[in-house]
């Protein structure tokens, strides 16, 4: 008998100590009938959902979304309205009084045309509700420096965008992110925001985010949980990719060709901070 | 009595509890959380809670999200 072998070996995906079988999440919003949030949920496998948290509607009935979330599913509250640090953590301790857990993902927009995070924001957000003791995930622009601080005020998981939210523009900030992945070892990199087709999840899960979330591309399709079960197979395409050594882009040895690393085009000797005070 | 609810200002009888005004606003049984004046109210305070005039109430409850 022949013996199949399982020929890649995955670390598991653990956020703040828990363990996901699915490096695939999923967004509720938009879609048109909450049953398709639980199909979309089964088909695809997800173990962490989010939600958001609204002001209730007294003039008409409102179906309750908790109701078409499976149990054992992590329940990951957003913090979306908030337009400033003092209002994210405000909506993150209504979350948790509702019961319904401790995991918030930081989202801070002041921006209406382009729905961009402030990091500024984010950062205060995060360094607040981690000493509160919530399981933190901010969404965030990729900058280094940001996810660095974000790190430090004790971020769960760093999310930065692919692109604008809602905007299925794909991987808009691939080159930044494959920073933030090469830079950042402590927590994982999960790519939210604009991924508008299987293959952008694929491609941000061959160049190593650790997992990535999905709304409008899949609330807005024709079926939903086809769509999301194809979401979460490109997930794992793209993550066994990964581990196989592929990187997508060799890098470049001439300077003419693109190259992932930066390359200084002012002098890097001369600083006005060197000093040689030998003798 | 006026009390603001969920930003818009609603007239109540006067020595109104939390819990009743919850219960003419709210539609359904989705799971409510309150805000009196910027403060959680825990559910089992809802009763002992007597609003008064200029209160600002928040009741949010969940819903999706991306």
């Amino acid at each position: 008998m022949k013996i199949i072998q399982k020929t890649v070996e995955d670390t598991p995906f653990i956020i703040a100590g828990k363990t996901f079988t699915s490096r695939f999440m999923l967004g509720t919003g938009k879609f048109k009938n909450k049953p398709d949030v639980t199909g979309s949920i089964t088909a695809s496998g997800t173990k962490i959902v989010t939600v958001a948290l609204r002001r209730i509607d007294t003039q008409r009935h409102q179906e309750n979304i908790l109701e078409y979330i499976p149990e054992g599913i992590t329940l990951l509250t957003n913090t979306s309205g908030a337009r400033n640090a003092e209002e994210a953590v405000r909506i993150a301790r209504l979350a948790k009084e509702s019961g319904c857990g401790n995991w918030i993902k930081i989202e801070v927009i002041n921006d209406s045309k382009y729905l961009l995070p402030d990091n500024t924001e984010t950062i205060k957000a995060t360094e607040i509700l981690s000493s509160e003791g919530f399981i933190v995930l901010p969404y965030m622009f990729p900058d280094l420096y940001t996810a660095r601080a974000l790190v430090k005020a004790g971020a769960a998981a760093v999310m930065p965008l692919g692109s604008l939210i809602g905007s299925n523009q794909g991987l808009k900030a691939k080159e930044f992110i494959r920073i933030l992945i090469d830079e950042i070892d402590e927590t994982p990199i999960i790519v939210d925001a604009g991924l508008g087709a299987p293959s952008h999840a694929a491609e941000a899960m061959e160049i190593g985010a650790d997992a990535v979330l999905v709304n409008t591309a899949i609330a807005g399709a024709e079926n939903p949980a086809g769509c999301a079960e194809a979401f979460s197979l490109a997930v794992r395409a793209g993550r066994q990719a990964y581990l196989c050594g592929d990187r997508s882009r060799p890098v470049s040895t001439t300077s003419t060709q693109p190259t992932p690393k930066a390359n200084a085009s002012s002098p890097l000797t001369g600083f006005l901070y060197e000093n040689d005070l030998s003798s | 009595m006026n009390i603001t609810l969920n930003g818009k200002l609603k007239e109540f009888l006067p020595a109104l509890n939390l819990k009743s005004a919850v219960e003419q606003f709210r539609k359904d049984k989705t799971p409510v959380v309150a805000e009196l004046n910027g403060e959680i109210i825990k559910l089992p305070r809802w009763e002992e809670t007597t609003l008064k005039e200029g209160d600002i109430v928040e009741l949010v409850s969940f819903v999706g999200g991306g």
